[in-house]
């Protein structure tokens, strides 16, 4: 069964429930078929990795991609292409620390502790607004009509993108979300010509828009980012063109599929679904628990040894490709009782879900209430809400792996 | 115990915990846990609830948080009997009773000892007496000196740069306060983190507009007509006016109560075995008598052995549950507390941590960062072996340093990792000042023999 697992995990066939193969993955905490990644499937292996500084998570670190089927693909919410700088996502300290910190000042504390709790009452009414819009109760595609649009939007705000140029922008990251999630009959050569030219106009249309923000700064991250704070914190425009587009990919990508992800989950639990349409405040928990159980990224494709390092007594090559299967260690009965088990209740959740360690989830904070608000709102408002189709069709990528659709019918919506 | 006995206390035996701190509510809640269905008492000197001390050196001096909010979260019911505001003045371990200061006395058939430290006082009493002369322990000491610089104090003094010091002085500055900081080692953090450390920690103070003054002691408090304090003399002969002053000289250790008791109790703390349970005065170790927090002194088996007496938040916590668990288990059930030390501070926005034991180090290098920009990752070495690191604004490492702690692994690191800079690529003395010359009272205390290594490698500050 090993042989050939990496291309089972991959293969699109098993998307639905990749979960028996990590159980086989972990048979063999490291993994390595010969020529490919070496893959870490345990919690506490990928726990102790994710801090260790002999790990490179600089592209130009890595000598043997041979055999690893996702070398070349961006994962984890990269995508940003060579036309651009790379992102602090795959940079290493101290270029990784100063961009990170820059990017966090007009995110987070200390500096603005309460930029993301301030949006509440946005996120509040992007919800309200598209679940007011849903239409036929009957059929409706909550992909498409919800857990899409809600991120795009919210990033758009957070950025500092006026209202009218939000249909362009969600045009924009819709075409390049597509090319992160590759088509097999599609044409590839075309695929990559389209998202080429939507980063292209993407690129142009922030630069535009930062080149305003400095001479009209607002209250938004664009404008603070692109105003700079003290000597050497100061982005350059490319540096800020490659975040921004970081924050739009890996802000929305991820989002989309936790949502999904839940609604999906809390609709073969309807107790879960009944409990939290009681209890609002269900949310928080229940994010975490699916923050494990069904994670938007599955795993880290991009971590790379500086040094020859030895693992439960493999020793992996400097220079190797490694992964990381963070959705396969939040599975782990090493560390989680009865990990298979969807359970909101569950007092002892320390998942991998957001990673950890110096790369993780930069975002977490909106995510989380993003999740946290849309599923109660979704739980509050759908009248005996039931899957049309389960396990629904899911979306090509292994990594960021979620449904593409998720059609769902109920007898009303709540006012 | 394989007769029952045991069955029997968990049913209904009289377990008292003396200290209402951090360590004392942990344990109390770890009891209930395990199936403690007996009668619980809980004494503490304070009139308050258990409450939480990390707090009242930064958010509450920052008036961010008022010192009466700290209450320590609960983690369950623990349905005891409260003996609150009155200290615990004696024990009896013959009889199996508290003493109380109000006359009273309290039975038990297993006791919990967790009565921590506190402020070393300015050794002058009548000095010590002048108004707006300060120590910062306790919650009231928190609001007191929190009520003080609302006032706007024209000047501050604090006496000694060690962690408490420092984050005193480093609120004082972000409330624009004029401080003065005074330290008889040559640095700040000098004697947890030696002399490399201490000069980034120097630097901090200097350029966040601290009037630090290193390698002085004050020598007298002076006060005015009103019996207020209005300056200080320094050992240099130098004069400062100030009008508030916090004594910041380490801590004591409550263990006056225990004198004359039998038990194994000095001004070091308790000695206590791996498995928390005390050593009486001739060394043996006790069956019923139990310590955790600040108060205790175990062996640890990763440091030679030696008596490790740690005031570290996470210590409290870990080793409470590891003595609570004991209390309740047969010998052969028994775990030992072997928590790799870990603190932190934070101060002049800077968020610092260590794992394990710098103090113990002779050499250290800075691994990752660059100390120049204040974000860097120190490990300290002991004989050939990685004993302990410290970071600043770079926690996020830490914990493959400890693991490299506990694994025992060789100094100075043999690879490489990422963000290694130049003043990185080789070890130098880490400049601990020498022990045998007082300093303020340090964080971490070392003493006593290892049974591998007859040397005592340290002997504990005192003032």
């Amino acid at each position: 069964m090993a042989e050939g697992i990496l291309k089972q995990i991959l293969d699109y066939s098993n998307r639905a429930n990749p979960y028996p193969l990590y159980e086989e993955l972990r048979k063999t905490p490291v993994f390595h078929d010969g020529t490919g990644p070496y893959v870490i499937s345990t919690y506490h292996d990928i726990q102790s990795l994710l801090h260790d500084p002999r790990l490179s998570s600089d592209a130009h670190n890595l000598t043997a991609t041979a055999g690893d089927p996702l070398a070349d693909d961006e994962g984890g919410g990269g995508g940003e292409e060579a036309a651009l700088p790379p992102s602090f996502l795959k940079l290493d300290p101290p270029e990784h620390d100063r961009l990170r910190r820059m990017t966090n000042r007009p995110f987070g504390p200390p500096h603005s502790p309460h930029r993301i709790d301030g949006m509440r009452g946005d996120l509040h009414g992007i919800v309200s607004g598209l679940i007011d819009n849903l239409g036929d109760p009957g059929r409706i595609d909550l992909v498409d009509q919800f857990a899409y649009p809600f991120p795009v939007t919210m990033i758009c705000r957070l950025l500092g993108v006026p209202r009218e140029d939000e249909p362009r922008f969600h045009s924009w990251a819709d075409t390049i979300a597509a090319g992160l999630d590759p088509d097999p009959d599609a044409d590839p050569a075309e695929r990559l010509r389209v998202t080429h030219d939507a980063r292209m106009e993407l690129g142009m249309y922030l630069a535009g828009l930062i080149e305003e923000r400095r001479k009209n700064p607002q209250d938004d991250m664009l404008s603070e980012l692109a105003a700079g704070h003290g000597q050497d914190d100061t982005m350059s425009t490319m540096e800020l063109l490659s975040t921004s587009a970081l924050l739009l990919i890996a802000g929305h990508e991820t989002t989309v599929n936790l949502i999904t992800n839940g609604m999906l989950t809390l609709l073969r639990h309807p107790d879960v679904l009944a409990d939290l349409r009681e209890n609002p405040e269900l949310a928080v928990p229940l994010v975490e628990e699916l923050l494990r159980y069904e994670p938007p990224v599955q795993l880290l494709p991009q971590r790379t040894p500086l040094v020859d390092i030895e693992v439960r007594g493999v020793t992996i090559p400097k220079g190797s490709s490694m992964w990381l299967v963070l959705a396969s260690g939040n599975r782990d009965p090493d560390r989680f009782e009865n990990p298979d088990r969807f359970d909101p209740y569950r007092k002892d959740i320390q998942h991998l879900g957001l990673g950890s360690g110096i790369h993780s989830c930069f975002g977490a904070p909106l995510a989380r209430l993003e999740a946290q608000l849309a599923l109660s709102e979704l739980a509050r408002r759908l009248e005996n809400p039931r899957l049309i189709e389960d396990p629904p069709p899911y979306r090509q990528n292994a990594v960021l792996r979620g449904p593409r659709h998720l059609e769902i019918t109920c007898d009303g919506i709540r006012p | 115990m394989p007769d029952g006995s045991l069955d029997r206390l968990k049913r209904e035996g009289r377990i008292v915990v003396v200290g209402a701190s951090l360590a004392g509510l942990r344990a109390a809640e770890t009891l209930r846990d395990k199936g403690f269905e007996g009668t619980l008492t809980m004494i503490g000197d304070e009139p308050y609830e258990p409450y939480d001390r990390p707090p009242l050196s930064k958010q509450v001096l920052l008036g961010k948080a008022t010192a009466e909010h700290t209450a320590l979260p609960r983690r369950r019911e623990i349905d005891a009997e409260w003996r609150l505001g009155v200290p615990a003045s004696g024990l009896d371990m013959a009889a199996r009773r508290v003493k109380l200061a109000d006359g009273d006395e309290v039975p038990y058939d297993r006791l919990m000892i967790a009565t921590g430290v506190r402020a070393r006082p300015w050794p002058n009493e009548a000095e010590a007496e002048l108004d707006g002369v300060f120590v910062l322990r306790t919650r009231d000491d928190g609001a007191g000196l929190a009520r003080r610089l609302d006032a706007g104090p024209k000047r501050v003094l604090v006496i000694g740069a060690g962690f408490t010091g420092s984050e005193i002085a480093s609120a004082c500055r972000e409330r624009g306060l004029e401080v003065t900081v005074a330290e008889r080692g040559d640095a700040p953090l000098v004697g947890a983190l030696g002399g490399v450390i201490g000069a980034v920690a120097a630097e901090m103070h200097r350029e966040n507009g601290v009037d630090l003054r290193t390698g002085v002691m004050v020598t007298r408090l002076e006060g005015g007509a009103t019996g207020r304090v209005r300056a200080a003399h320094f050992s240099d002969g130098t004069t400062l006016e100030c009008d508030v002053v916090v004594v910041s000289l380490g801590a004591q250790r409550n263990t006056e109560w225990l004198a004359g008791s039998g038990l194994g109790a000095g001004p070091r703390g308790i000695a206590c075995d791996a498995g928390c349970r005390a050593f009486d005065v001739r060394g043996i170790v006790t069956d019923d008598v139990f310590v955790a927090g600040d108060v205790a002194r175990s062996p640890h088996p990763l440091f030679g052995y030696q008596f490790l007496s740690l005031e570290h938040w996470g210590n409290a916590v870990a080793q409470a549950e590891t003595a609570a668990h004991n209390m309740l288990s047969e010998s052969s059930d028994r775990r030992p507390h072997i928590w790799v030390p870990a603190f932190w501070s934070s101060q002049f926005g800077v968020n610092i941590k260590s794992v394990g034991v710098p103090s113990m180090g002779t050499e250290i290098m800075i691994t990752q960062g660059s100390r120049a920009e204040r974000r860097f990752t120190g490990v300290y070495g002991y004989q050939g072996r990685v004993i302990g690191a410290v970071t600043f604004d770079n926690c996020r490492w830490l914990q493959f340093y400890e693991q490299q702690i506990e694994a025992t692994a060789p100094f100075p690191p043999p690879f490489p990792t990422v963000d290694r800079r130049a003043d990185g690529q080789r070890p130098i003395p880490a400049d601990f000042p020498d022990p045998s010359v007082p300093t303020h009272g340090p964080t971490i205390t070392l003493s006593g023999y290892s049974p591998a290594d007859r040397r005592m490698t340290f002997t504990p500050a005192g003032h």
